[in-house]
C-alpha cells in the first residue's frame, strides 16, 4: 500500500495562494476610483455583454476581475443577498459592508475548504450621501477584506496602477476627469505594454450620489466616447 | 454569514420564483385565511397619451361602510418605464406591488437588461394567479398596469381580472368600485391626439366622476390637501406627479364645473 506524501498546511495554502494569483495576474485590469459625486468603476473589457462591472442594490456596485463564471456566481448571489435582504426587511438595510462580509466568508470558506480555489479578486463599493460617506471594499480570492480609500486597481496590471493613482488621484475629482485617468491608466498598463483603448474596449459606470434611490448608471458607448474625446 | 447554496446555484432570473424555493413564508400570500373585513381599495383609470401613458387612483379605502384611510397611495412607480394601480383589497395589492417591483428589478440586474414590457405585464399575471386561492375567498386584487413600450415606442394599458386573465386595452381603461362611471366619463373626454397635461386633466375628471356616483371612491378633499395620485410613463421614464402639479388642475377643474352651472339652482 503506497503512503501518500505528507504536504504540510502551509505548503497547500501558498499552493493555493500561487495558483489563484496567477489565474487573476492573467485578467485584464480594472479600476474603481472615487470622484466628487460618487464611485466609478472602469475596466478593460471588450465585451458588450460579459459584464466585469455590475449593480448590486441602490447605492452599492460590483467589479471582478478574474475567471468570469466564478465572479458571476458570486456577483449573482450577491444580488439574491441584496434583493432578499431589501424586500425581507427595508431597502435602507442593505449595506455595502454587509455584502463584502458576505463575500469576505464564502470566498475564505471555499479558499481553505474546495482543492481548488476561486480565481478572482472583487471590489464592492457603496456611494455615501456625501463622499466622506463613500466604502471601497476590496476582497481578494483567500476571503481577506481591504477597506480602501479612494481608489482601487485589480487584475494583471494591479501594481502599476495603483502606483500611478497613488501619484494623479486626488479627492476632488470630476467624473469625467476620474474616467478619463483611469482609462488612461488602464492604456498605458497592458499586458503588452502600452496602447490606446478605445470606447468599445472600455466597460464603466458609476454610482452617482445626486440621483434618488438607484444610483448606479453604466456609461454607455456614446457616453464614453464623449468623454475620452474631450481629453484630446 | 457565507453566502448560502441555494444563493450560489445557477438559476433562474426570477424573485419570485427564488424566493419560493428560499423563503415561501415570505411570499405575500395568506393561504388559508377566512376572508375578513379588510380595507380595500377602490378606483384607478389609465388613459393611452400622444407621449406614453396616464394612470391615476383616488386616495380613498373602504372597510364596510366605514372609510378605512382617506390618503391611500394606489398608484406606484414599478420600474423606470412603468407604473400600477391597484384596485381590491389593499394589504394584499400593496404587497402584491412591492414583490413585483423587487421581481423587475431583480431581472433586470440579473440579466444586464430590463423586461420587455409584454413580459413585464405577463410577470404581473403570473403573480395574480398565485392569488388565486384569496380571489376565490373575496380576497381578490385587481391591478392595471402601464408602462411605456420603448420597443415599439408608445404607451399601453395592461388590465387583469382575479384569475390573472391578462388583457391589452387599447385608448383607455378604469377598475375598481367606481370604474363603470370613470369609464363613462373617460369615453366622453378621451382623445386620441391628448397630450400628458390633458389626459391629467381628463384622468382627474374621470375619477371626480368616480367619487360623484361611486360612495367608496373618494374625490378630491381640498381641506385636507389629499389629491388622487397622478403617474405619468413616457420615453423620458416614470414619475408620480406631485401634488404641487395636481393641486392646481383639481381646482382649475373644480372652478370650470362650478362655472358650468353645476352648482345646484
Amino acid at each position: 500500500m503506497s503512503v501518500p506524501f505528507y504536504v504540510s498546511p502551509e505548503q497547500i495554502m501558498r499552493d493555493k495562494a500561487d495558483f489563484a494569483r496567477k489565474g487573476i495576474a492573467r485578467g485584464r485590469s480594472v479600476v474603481v476610483l472615487q470622484f466628487d459625486d460618487g464611485i466609478a468603476f472602469v475596466a478593460e473589457n471588450p465585451s458588450r455583454a460579459l459584464h466585469k462591472i455590475s449593480e448590486l442594490y441602490d447605492r452599492i456596485g460590483f467589479a471582478a476581475v478574474g475567471k468570469y463564471n466564478e465572479f458571476e456566481g458570486l456577483r449573482v448571489a450577491g444580488v439574491r443577498l441584496a434583493d432578499m435582504r431589501g424586500y425581507s426587511y427595508d431597502r435602507s438595510d442593505v449595506t455595502g459592508r454587509s455584502l463584502a462580509n458576505a463575500y469576505a466568508q464564502t470566498l475564505g470558506t471555499i479558499f481553505t475548504d474546495s482543492p481548488k480555489p476561486y480565481e478572482v479578486e472583487l471590489v464592492v463599493a457603496e456611494d455615501g450621501v456625501e463622499p466622506a460617506d463613500d466604502q471601497i471594499y476590496r476582497l481578494t480570492f483567500d476571503g481577506s477584506v481591504a477597506d480602501e480609500r479612494g481608489y482601487v486597481a485589480m487584475g494583471g496590471s494591479a501594481e502599476p496602477i495603483t502606483n500611478a493613482l497613488r501619484a494623479s488621484w486626488n479627492p476632488g475629482l470630476g467624473l469625467e476627469d476620474a474616467v478619463r485617468l483611469a482609462v488612461r491608466l488602464l492604456s498605458e498598463h497592458g499586458d503588452e505594454g502600452p496602447r490606446t483603448l478605445s470606447p468599445g474596449q472600455v466597460e464603466a459606470a458609476v454610482l452617482d450620489r445626486r440621483r434618488p434611490r438607484r444610483t448606479f448608471v453604466r456609461l454607455g458607448a456614446s457616453r464614453l466616447a464623449e468623454i475620452l474625446d474631450t481629453a484630446t | 454569514m457565507t453566502l448560502p447554496d441555494p444563493y450560489r446555484t445557477v438559476g433562474s432570473a426570477s424573485f419570485v420564483e427564488f424566493l419560493a424555493s428560499v423563503h415561501p413564508d415570505r411570499l405575500p400570500r395568506a393561504d388559508g385565511i377566512s376572508p375578513l373585513p379588510a380595507p380595500h381599495g377602490t378606483t384607478i383609470v389609465a388613459l393611452r397619451t400622444a407621449d406614453g401613458v396616464v394612470l391615476a387612483g383616488d386616495r380613498r379605502a373602504t372597510m364596510g361602510n366605514l372609510i378605512a384611510q382617506h390618503d391611500i397611495e394606489k398608484v406606484f412607480v414599478t420600474d423606470e418605464y412603468s407604473v400600477v394601480g391597484i384596485a381590491g383589497t389593499a394589504g394584499l395589492a400593496i404587497e402584491l406591488v412591492r414583490v413585483f417591483c423587487v421581481e423587475l428589478e431583480h431581472y433586470e440586474k440579473i440579466e444586464g437588461m430590463p423586461l420587455s414590457l409584454d413580459g413585464k405585464a405577463n410577470r404581473l399575471a403570473t403573480l395574480l394567479r398565485g392569488n388565486l386561492g384569496l380571489a376565490m375567498q373575496g380576497l381578490a386584487v385587481v391591478p392595471l398596469f402601464a408602462g411605456y413600450d420603448t420597443a415599439r415606442g408608445l404607451g399601453r394599458i395592461f388590465a387583469y381580472d382575479v384569475t390573472g386573465g391578462r388583457y391589452e386595452e387599447y385608448d383607455f381603461y378604469a377598475v375598481g368600485s367606481g370604474s363603470v362611471f370613470a369609464r363613462g366619463s373617460l369615453k366622453k373626454l378621451y382623445r386620441r391626439d391628448a397630450s400628458t397635461d390633458d389626459a391629467v386633466r381628463i384622468a382627474l375628471e374621470a375619477l371626480y366622476d368616480a367619487a360623484d356616483d361611486d360612495s367608496a371612491t373618494g374625490g378630491p378633499d381640498l381641506a385636507r390637501g389629499i389629491f388622487p395620485i397622478v403617474g405619468v410613463v413616457d420615453e423620458h421614464g416614470s414619475r408620480i406627479l406631485p401634488d404641487t402639479e395636481v393641486g392646481p388642475v383639481v381646482e382649475a377643474m373644480l372652478a370650470a364645473r362650478h362655472a358650468r352651472g353645476e352648482v345646484l339652482p
